[in-house]
Parts: C-alpha cells; structure tokens; sequence
C-alpha cells in the first residue's frame, strides 16, 4: 500500500464524514440532510466511508464494486432535491475518491506483475470514462447548469433517441458519402503520387519538404473554394476530404518506402529482382507502418473536412449543416446529439483502421510489444 | 569485522507472462572488506541479477542477504556503493565533470567538495584535461572510465560493477583492467565484479565466483593465489593458467549438471 | 554546379516554380469558360491572347492567378496601417493571438498531463487512452459550437463570468484559444510521454543508486532527455494552433480574424480574397513553425554542443 494509497482512502473517509453531516439539497423551502427521507442517504454514505477505509485491506475488485455503489449514490440522489448543496458535492468527491483508489490499486497490481490477468486493464480506463460521465450528469443537473451551456449526458442520449432519423440521415450525407469517398480517393491518390516520385530523387528532395509543410497548413480553408468549384453537394465535402488526406498520405508513403535497409535492398539485388517485384515483395510491406498511420491520422481529418466544408453551404442535410444551424437557434442538445453521433463515428472509423493495421503490420516491434 | 555482503540461502524468480524463471537459487556467499570478487557464468546464470539484489534493484523472493549489515534498502539509502553499468551511461548534455557531479548534486554535497572530488576522482582514471569534454567527444573506454569516476566520487567503499568493460575491444580492455587493479590497491576498495570472460575475472579478483544457469546458483568459490601486484605478462605463469583451468572447469560442471 | 543541383533547396525552389506554372495554367483555362462567356455577350470578336490575359485578371475570377492573390495581400497587408480593420494584418494578429495563447496553454497543459502519466501508473491507464480517443473526435469540426458555448460561459449570467469580469474582446480571443488548446495539447502530451520515458533503464538505475528523490530524476534526467521530444511536438502543436484558432473563427459571429475573412470572403464570392487569407495564414504557419525551431536551436546549443 502505498503512501498516496493511504492519503486518497483518508480523503475519501473525510468527504463521506461531510457528505453526512452537511446538507445534501433544497427541495422547496426544505433542506435535504443525508438522513432525511425514506430513501436516505446517511446508511449507503456510511458503508461507503467505513469501506473505502477497510478497502485497503480488501482485494482491489472490492474497491471497484464500492467506486460503482458510490456512482449509483451519487445519480439515484439527484432525484432528492431541486438545487444541490455542500453535502451532496462532498457525496460526488467521495465517489470519485473511491474510484481513484481502485484505479490506484488495480494499476500497481497490474504494474508489479501480482496481477495477471490481462484484460482488467481494460477495467481502468473505462472506469475513469464513467467516472467522468456521472460527474458530467451529477455536476450538470446538481448544479442547474442551464441546457444552453451544457445538457447533462442523459438529456443528450434522450436527443439521440429521439431524432434518430435526421441523425441518420445527416450521418449518411456527411459519412457515407462525402467522407468515404473523399478518404478512398485522396489516400488512393496519395500512394500512388508516393509511389511514383519514389523513383526520382530530385522530386522526393523538393515534394517531401512541400508535403510536410502543407500537411501542416490549415488546409480546411480550401472549403470555400471547393463548396464554389463543385456545388453545394456531397463532392465538394469530398474534395476537400480529398485535399486533407492527400497530402499526410504522400508525406508518410514516401518516408515508408524509403526505410528499407541497404542490406535488404542488396539482397534483392542479387536475387535480379526487378522494380515491382522488390516494390511488393519488400518496399511497400516495409511501408504498411507509415501508410496506416497516415491512414489513422487521415481518418480524423476526413470527417474534419467534411463537417467544416458543410458550414460554407449545404443541401438541408448532414453533420456540418445540422451544428451550425442548431447553434443559430441555440438548440444546443441536438448539437450535442450530433457531437456525440460524430465522437463515435471517428472512433469507430480510427477503431475500424487500427485493428486493419495490427492484422496487417502484426510483425512490427510497435504491434507485437517488442524490440526489433 | 562484518562481511561486506552475507547472503544465505538467496533465491529470486521472476514472474513472467512466459511462467516463472528462477534467476537464482539457494546462493550462499561472503564478501569480505577488501575483497575483489569477480562473479563468471554464462548468459542466464544470474550474475547481474545477484548483483542488483545487493543494489536494490531487484528484490529477492527467498532466503536473506545483507549489505554491510543492513538490508539492500537501508544500504542504497545511505549510499553505501557505486554502481557501474554495462554502457557508461553518461548524460549526454553534460560534461564530464558535470556527470561526475551529478550523484554529489542529488546528495547535497557543498561547491568546493564537489570541485575537489571531481578532481581527485579524475585524477584517479587518468581523465585530468578532459573536464570540460561532453561524453560523445570521448572514446568508448574513456567514457567507461568516467562512469568509474562518477561512481568513485561520493566515496562508497563498496564499488558494484556490471560487465564495465564488455563492449570495449580486448586492448582497451586491456589497459581499463590493469589501471583498475591499480585503482584497487590504491583506494582499498570492495569490488564485486561481473564478467564472462575467464582471463579478466583470473588476472583482477582475489576470489571468483562461478556460477551457472537454470536455474542461476553458485557451482565453485575459488580463491586467487596470484600476488597482489599483477603485470599484464601474469597470465602467461603456470599458475594463472592453472586458475583458468579450475574456472573452465567449473563452468563445465555447471554446464553438464544442465544437460543431465 | 552538382552540389547545387543535388541541395533540397535547389529542389524545392524547382518545384514551387513548377506548382506556379501549372497555376497559372489552371487560371486560365479554369477562367476560359467565364471570360469567353462574357465576351460572347459583348458580341465583339477577341483574339486569343485577350482571352488569355483577362483570365488571368479577371475580377471574379473561378482561380485567381498568382500574380492577383500576391497583389491582393501586397494591397491588404503592407498598403495598410495595421490598425485599419481592412488591413489583413489586423486579422492576422487577431487570430495569431489566440493561436499563441492557446498554443501556450496547450503546451503547459500537454506537460503537465504528461509528467502526471508518467509519475502515475493509475493516471496513465486511465488516461492515456482517453487522450488518444479524444482525438479521433472530430473536435474541430464542432469547434465553433465550442467557441460559441466558451463565449457564453464567460458573459454569460454565471459564477464564472462574475468572477473573471471580461469584456467581449478577451471572451472572443479566450473561447477561441480553448480550441487552439485542444489541438495543440495533444502532440505535447504524446511527445512527451515518449520522451519523459526515453530515459534508458540504466540511467534510471543510476539514480535509483543514489537514491534520488522523485523530483530529482525528473529535473536531471527525465526532462533532458525529454527537450528534443519537446520542440518536436510543439512544431506540431504550433501549426495545430493556428488551424485551430483560424476554424474557430468560422460560423461563430467573429467579424475579425483570418476564418472571418474567409467566410466573408466564401459569402460574397470574393476568391482572390480567400486565396490571399489562405496564403497569408501559409506564411504564419511556416513563420510559427521556424520561430519554434530557432528557439530549439538556441536551447539545444545551450544544452550540450557548447562547453557548459
């Protein structure tokens, strides 16, 4: 047990002691203490505090069920009382306390090999995840954050559900079309540009140097042009999607072709291979490193592209138009629903491409864990 | 007088997701004050793990062992040794001289004591003049040798060292190895020393630990008979052959228990 | 005459020249369609050099020639006091701003987290891979919504405005820097994770001998180590800066900054201004990402190829 172990566990003791002892809310004119009601909160905050003590003692799984009651306390009290007071933030602290200790736990277990198995790793961050989610809905509907600023995550996921058809709608306007195809083609476009000038020095010297820089610049100001160039329509998302991607694609393709050793390249030599057999047989499996982390980069920056080029003019449809329309009206849930729509589109998307990557690259020192 | 390490019964397994492997086992020995111990064995035999016990780099899973009659911990606390790794390990972005202060930064000592020990301890592995070079100027034995200063500056009397000239050339090491035995005599250190070569462990210790793997253990203790004063001709005598031959044969030893 | 013809600068040089050739060759025949629809509508007859030179000065033209963007941003930018809102220095200083101000933010806020993560086993499983995921977001799509809410957040009717008392302008420059943040703290927080842990096993070893405090292996070894993992990010993080500042400059109500002329420029179909806002923010960005490398420069001159 370590010393900040010990320090965290007294914290989380000391907090519950408050939660008890301060008002908890207001409802009406009343105070809410923890032991008002029939649902009070004093007997779960108790076994909270006398366990997050013990917990030190217990194994870490414990520790874990008891950050997981201490959430459940926190959520089930908000219906409890109208505007929160001192107690029920003391109530939130101590829950996450609890949780950080477990995270504390688990993680120097799984540190100093004591603990084995592998997937509860896992467990770690996904309990921070929901650590931050109840303190999100705790801190927004506990403390009457007005919806304009920030809805609390459960009136988001009410939006979502309840306009599922224009988000897909837009989700297939946006993703389906512009997105896919712009990232299909300016990946595509990017290889082979890459491919090409690899044969040239003089144009690898002059395009390598170009190519970083541009990737560098905020190429989402080409939308305008484009939305001019192509109409208001998907294609003009998707060559901007186009000009985004291209460019970190060239950049890391050239770079990956050219991380063959000179030994290797001899050995093909000697072998009489010709140009397209050591490109396939050598160059480009030694490229699939830097070419799937353009394609990972490019991922992100695609769906990038394309929301932003739909602020300069749309059809009534897709992601871009629905945000900078919602926000006009300050419909700021739907706005939220459409963030959310979107976080979890880049993630599956990168998630998508990822595992592609450790199928194909599974040789690689950075997939494998080791060293070359 | 105390021995300087006392282990009893040590044994240590590392827990890998591979299963367990014993790095060492059931290893009894004594280091007396004075004493250049050299520990030879091949790759797996637990020599460097032996000794990151006495460092307090790894921690032992069975049996006891003793440093200067405390426990590793309590010995590493007071800095009661210098540590010389495989590489040099030398901070590039400081001189020499800095990277000899460095240990006397981190324990406080005062301006004018750093400036004299750095000094002295130069002075001691022939680096007088090179204060102010950064390391990637040096040559690999000379960056070697300032790793030795940097560990002799704080004056532990326990100097613990890691293979110090395994990736330098056999002349280099040569010459480290017989201004290392003349280090010895002069600073009436304790040096516990790791190698796998036969002639480096004969022509420096007193007494050379043989040792060999799976599991890690002590398969011959042999005290030197060479006289302290070692010219680099000593490992043409009869009797510096005759050790060799005694170390070659307990490295077979170990070697065939393996196999039967 | 080979050394030349082999430098990267010969080739760059080369091949901005070809990339202006073929522009100019784009323009016109991009512009062809437009200029000799108009002329047909004149009715008069014009020769083919006509036709080629007013594509390339077209007043509204489908691309702009080079030579008309250069003139524009030569007019906009040195004609101008920079004080004058028309001037595209204004703007930029507007948005170079928020890009340094988040940028800066981002830097400290990158460190910070990543010093936590390296220090904290539990920070790093639980974090880690949150910062990765937060990056496949599309953030900067929605980085106006951001901008919007931050602007609100800070004049609203709240304790936090109540608390920090800001005027519209320094709301503007702060929610916009949020963004900027956002982007910038990323490669930070990435580049130094890697480089607080590129410390080899026996320089941790070392000070583990000495029996050196927490504090003392991250002032003398980590963070040296980490310095070169430190510029290289915040290249990164610079030129993310700006990209991020100019987007938050977008559909949010901003009437200065380079992403409002941008959008005023894409609104009144004004492309020679929108092609001089982008090659304006080009410049910035290059000029952004060459200060950072002369700070390195200085810092790792400092650091170890100079007698300390």
């Amino acid at each position: 047990m370590s010393r900040l172990e010990r320090i965290l566990a007294i914290a989380a003791a000391l907090f519950a002691v408050l939660a008890i002892a301060l008002p908890l809310g207001i409802r009406g004119d009343a105070v809410v203490m923890s032991w008002t009601g029939v649902l009070s909160v004093a007997w779960p905050v108790l076994v909270l505090l006398l366990l997050a003590l013990f917990t030190l003692k217990l194994p870490p799984l414990v520790s874990g069920l008891l950050a997981v009651a201490g959430g459940a306390v926190v959520l089930f009290e908000l219906a409890q009382f109208d505007s929160a007071g001192w107690g029920y933030w003391a109530l939130l602290a101590t829950a996450w306390l609890v949780a950080w200790l477990f995270a504390e736990r688990l993680s120097a277990r799984l540190a100093s090999g004591a603990e084995r198995r592998r997937w509860l790793g896992m467990l770690v961050p996904t309990m921070f995840g929901l650590a931050v989610l109840v303190a999100w809905e705790a801190g927004t509907r506990g403390g009457n954050v007005p919806n304009v600023l920030l809805p609390a995550p459960s009136v988001i996921w009410a939006r979502i559900v309840a306009n599922l058809p224009i988000l897909a709608a837009d989700f297939q306007q946006t993703f389906l079309k512009a997105v896919l195809a712009g990232y299909a083609i300016g990946n595509g476009v990017g290889l082979l540009v890459a491919i090409a000038i690899d044969r040239s020095p003089f144009l690898k010297r002059g395009l390598l140097p170009i190519g970083s820089f541009v990737s560098a610049l905020p190429l989402v100001g080409i939308a305008p042009i484009m939305v001019m160039w192509f109409g208001f329509d998907w294609p003009s998302k998707a060559a901007v999607v186009v000009l985004m991607t291209f460019f970190p694609m060239l950049v890391n393709a050239v770079a990956g072709l050219n991380v063959t050793v000179a030994m290797e390249r001899d050995l093909m030599r000697s072998y009489a291979s010709s140009y397209w057999q050591t490109l396939f047989k050598l160059r480009l499996p030694a490229a699939a490193p830097f070419i799937f982390n353009a394609l990972k980069i490019n991922s992100t920056l695609a769906l990038i592209g394309a929301i932003v080029a739909e602020f300069f003019g749309t059809p009534v449809v897709g992601m871009g138009f629905r945000i900078s329309t919602a926000v006009g009206r300050m419909d700021i849930d739907l706005v939220w629903a459409e963030i959310a729509v979107s976080a979890l589109a880049g993630s599956v998307f990168y998630g998508v491409v990822a595992l592609i990557e450790r199928a194909v690259t599974f040789w690689h020192p950075s997939i494998r864990g080791g060293t070359t | 007088m105390t021995a300087v390490v006392s282990a009893k019964n040590l044994g240590l397994t590392f827990r890998t997701n591979d299963g367990d492997v014993v790095a060492l086992s059931d290893v009894n020995l004594e280091v007396q004050p004075g004493e250049f111990v050299s520990f030879i064995g091949p790759s797996g035999c637990g020599k460097t793990t032996f000794l990151r016990v006495i460092a307090d780099l790894e921690q032992p899973t069975s049996g006891t062992i003793s440093v200067n009659g405390m426990t590793p911990e309590a010995a590493r606390k007071s800095r009661s040794y210098g540590y010389v790794f495989q590489a040099p390990a030398l901070f590039p972005w400081r001189t020499i001289e800095k990277n000899v202060a460095l240990p006397l930064e981190i324990m406080g000592h005062s301006d004018a004591e750093r400036k004299a020990r750095i000094a002295r301890t130069l002075e001691l592995v022939n680096l007088t003049g090179f204060e102010r070079k950064f390391p990637w100027q040096l040559s690999g034995g000379m960056q070697q040798r300032a790793s030795i200063a940097r560990a002799l500056a704080f004056d532990a009397d326990l100097l613990l060292m890691d293979e110090p000239f395994g990736a330098l050339d056999e002349i280099v090491r040569d010459h480290l190895n017989s201004e290392l035995l003349k280090l010895f005599a002069a600073t009436k250190k304790t040096i516990a020393f790791v190698t796998h070569s036969i002639p480096e462990a004969v022509y420096l210790s007193t007494k050379i630990v043989v040792m060999s793997p799976r599991p890690g253990r002590v398969t011959d203790i042999i005290d030197s008979t060479l006289p302290a004063e070692r010219p680099l001709e000593i490992r043409e005598t009869p009797e510096f052959l005759e050790i060799a031959h005694r170390v070659r044969e307990g490295l077979r030893a170990g070697h065939s228990y393996e196999q039967s | 005459m080979t050394a030349i013809r082999d430098s990267k600068v010969f080739a760059i040089f080369v091949l901005v020249l070809v990339l202006i050739v073929v522009w100019y060759v784009g323009a016109v025949l991009l512009n062809w369609g437009v200029v000799t629809d108009r002329f047909s509508r004149d009715g008069a007859t014009h020769s083919l050099t006509d036709i080629v030179l007013t594509t390339l000065s077209y007043t509204r033209p489908v691309l702009p020639a080079p030579h008309q963007v250069a003139v524009d941003l030569w007019n906009t930018t040195l004609t101008l006091a920079p004080s004058n809102k028309r001037s595209l220095l204004y703007h930029a200083w507007i948005t170079l701003s928020a890009t340094l101000l988040g940028f800066v933010m981002g830097t400290v806020l990158g460190v910070v987290l990543a010093l936590f993560i390296v220090l904290n086993q539990a920070a790093s499983r639980s974090l880690m891979p949150w910062i990765i995921a937060s990056q496949t977001v599309p953030i900067l799509a929605v980085a106006p919504v951001i901008v919007v809410l931050t602007y609100n957040v800070l004049t609203g009717q709240n304790a936090v405005a109540q608390l920090l008392h800001l005027d519209a302008d320094a709301a503007q420059l702060i929610s916009k820097a949020v963004i900027a943040t956002y982007l910038s703290f990323f490669p930070v927080v990435v580049g130094m994770v890697k480089g607080l842990r590129s410390p080899e096993t026996i320089q941790l070893d070392l000070m583990r001998t000495y029996n050196a405090t927490t504090t003392q292996t991250v002032w003398l070894l980590r963070w040296p180590t980490a310095v070169p993992f430190l510029f290289a990010s915040m290249k990164v993080a610079v030129a993310a800066s700006l990209v991020g500042a100019i987007v938050a400059e977008l559909p949010t109500g901003a009437v200065s900054g380079l992403g409002a002329r941008l959008l005023i420029g894409s609104y009144n179909g004004q492309m020679v201004q929108i092609w001089s806002v982008l090659l304006l923010s080009a410049i910035l960005a290059g000029l952004l990402v060459l200060a950072v490398g002369i700070v390195e420069r200085l810092v790792v001159a400092r650091m170890g190829a100079r007698p300390a």
